[in-house]
């Protein structure tokens, strides 16, 4: 079974296409890779996975759950990170984790919290307010908040972007576990390097459309990545 | 009923850390009390024919303020998006937003009121009671457009422009209802307020009913 089925999914924003049809599936425990130039349809295509934005034409299963029918049940399923975090700078971690849990209705929720807390290294800020935060331990925070109802696809959107050395490494770290655990990923980015590190499979979005997937280990993806998305840059 | 009471007592905490919202509507609408009391001390005109609108001048401007802090509050680090995100129906988040952009309104509005009273040398008579309770009905219907007006210019490019420019005009039918039910009662014309409240009921509930359906298209991208 897949865990991401999505089916000639499209997209516009008025009179600007966004996607023009993409057509991917992913099996459940797989980690991919998905790159493309700025503006190729990426975070289009994971906010549309997300139930955040509305596609126009398709369908996307998550789970084998419809998004469009069910989006409440699709969400149980899905964590979403960005590089925005999404959590309440006016709140301190463990504050921000306990909101999400109620809106998730976890039930006893703080055992939780505790291991995730201690998972992303913020036990000691764990009652500073994010306001005073860094980037990386702001991003930290939101792995946690991605990882509380414990996800069974986990889309990642750039989250790289801003994260200093050792934010990368909790990170990386943290996506080593999701994927031994099982967990789905779907990670996006323009770094090749960076994206392959624990993908299994990659794909290529170029102008809102898959033009490539294989396996991450091959040189296939390299010579793809050159041309779809090096060739692209320089254009 | 758990994520409506999620979402009041997440507010709640915040304001009380951040003392933004409460604070700057009270001190709006006590400004525009003492300022309409210098303005019309010399027309010579009955304190209970201009003070109705004077009243809910400063309660609806005051809560374009509290409702551009609780759109300021989501929108700083995409936090709606987190909300979005959640296993729940639009409507459910809708009506948890009400709640407490109505309980911020509300406490700054019964703050307000007794300033008013005293400021027009009213005694706190019945008619207090009366007004408060108006308060509550046009309260409940300035939040609910306020809420989806805020979630759409939120993703205008001039979000705390566009916000009363939207908001002053649909909240119109309320506010009209609001201050010729108040004017009733400061008046004791009391025979004749049934409708006002009628009229004051009806809007804050269609506001209500038809924003919690089409929230959903409100918060689309």
């Amino acid at each position: 079974m897949f865990a991401l089925e999505s089916d000639d999914i499209r997209k516009t924003f008025g009179h600007f296409t966004a996607l023009a049809g993409v057509t991917l599936n992913v099996e459940r425990g797989e980690f991919l890779a998905l790159f493309g130039r700025n503006g190729a349809g990426k975070t289009t295509f994971l906010k549309i996975a997300a139930t955040l934005v509305r596609h126009t034409h398709g369908k996307l299963r998550v789970e084998g759950v419809d998004i469009s029918d069910e989006p409440e049940k699709a969400r149980r399923y899905i964590g979403f990170l960005s590089h925005n975090t999404y959590v309440y700078r006016d709140l301190n971690p463990v504050e921000n984790l306990r909101f999400f849990a109620r809106l998730y209705g976890l039930k006893d929720p703080e055992h939780r919290i505790e291991s995730l807390l201690d998972r992303v290294g913020l036990q000691r800020r764990r009652s500073d307010p994010v306001r005073g935060f860094s980037r990386g331990l702001h991003q930290r925070l939101g792995i946690a908040r991605v990882m509380l109802h414990d996800p069974s696809l986990i889309l990642l959107d750039e989250p790289y972007t801003g994260l200093d050395a050792h934010a990368v490494e909790t990170l990386d770290q943290m996506l080593d576990e999701a994927s031994a655990a099982g967990k789905t990923i779907i990670l996006t980015t323009h770094d090749l390097e960076q994206g392959l590190r624990g993908a299994t499979r990659a794909a290529i979005i170029d102008r809102g459309k898959i033009v490539f997937t294989g396996a991450a280990n091959t040189a296939a993806i390299r010579e793809a990545y050159a041309s779809y998305i090096r060739v692209g840059v320089s254009r | 009923m758990k994520p409506l009471t999620a979402i009041v007592f997440k507010d709640i905490v915040i304001e009380m850390r951040s003392k933004e919202s409460i604070s700057s509507m009270l001190m709006f609408g006590i400004l525009v009390l003492v300022i309409f009391m210098f303005a019309f001390e010399s027309s010579g005109l009955e304190k209970t024919v201009i003070g109705p609108g004077e009243l809910w001048v400063a309660f609806s401007f005051a809560a374009i303020l509290g409702l551009n802090r609780s759109l300021a509050m989501e929108i700083d680090n995409d936090c709606l998006q987190g909300l979005l995100l959640a296993p729940l129906g639009r409507g459910e988040l809708y009506l948890g937003k009400v709640a407490s952009n109505f309980a911020f309104m509300i406490i700054a509005e019964f703050i307000v009121l007794p300033v008013f009273f005293i400021l027009n040398n009213l005694s706190f008579d019945q008619r207090f009671i009366g007004i408060a309770g108006i308060s509550i009905l046009g309260t409940l219907g300035i939040s609910a457009v306020g809420t989806i007006l805020s979630t759409i210019s939120a993703n205008t490019r001039m979000k705390e422009v566009m916000l009363p420019i939207l908001q002053i005009p649909l909240s119109v039918p309320v506010i009209i209802a609001a201050v010729e039910a108040t004017s009733q009662i400061l008046n004791n014309e009391k025979p004749e307020i049934s409708a006002w409240l009628t009229i004051l009921a009806g809007f804050s509930i269609v506001y209500l009913t038809v924003s919690y359906l089409v929230f959903e298209f409100a918060v689309e991208e």
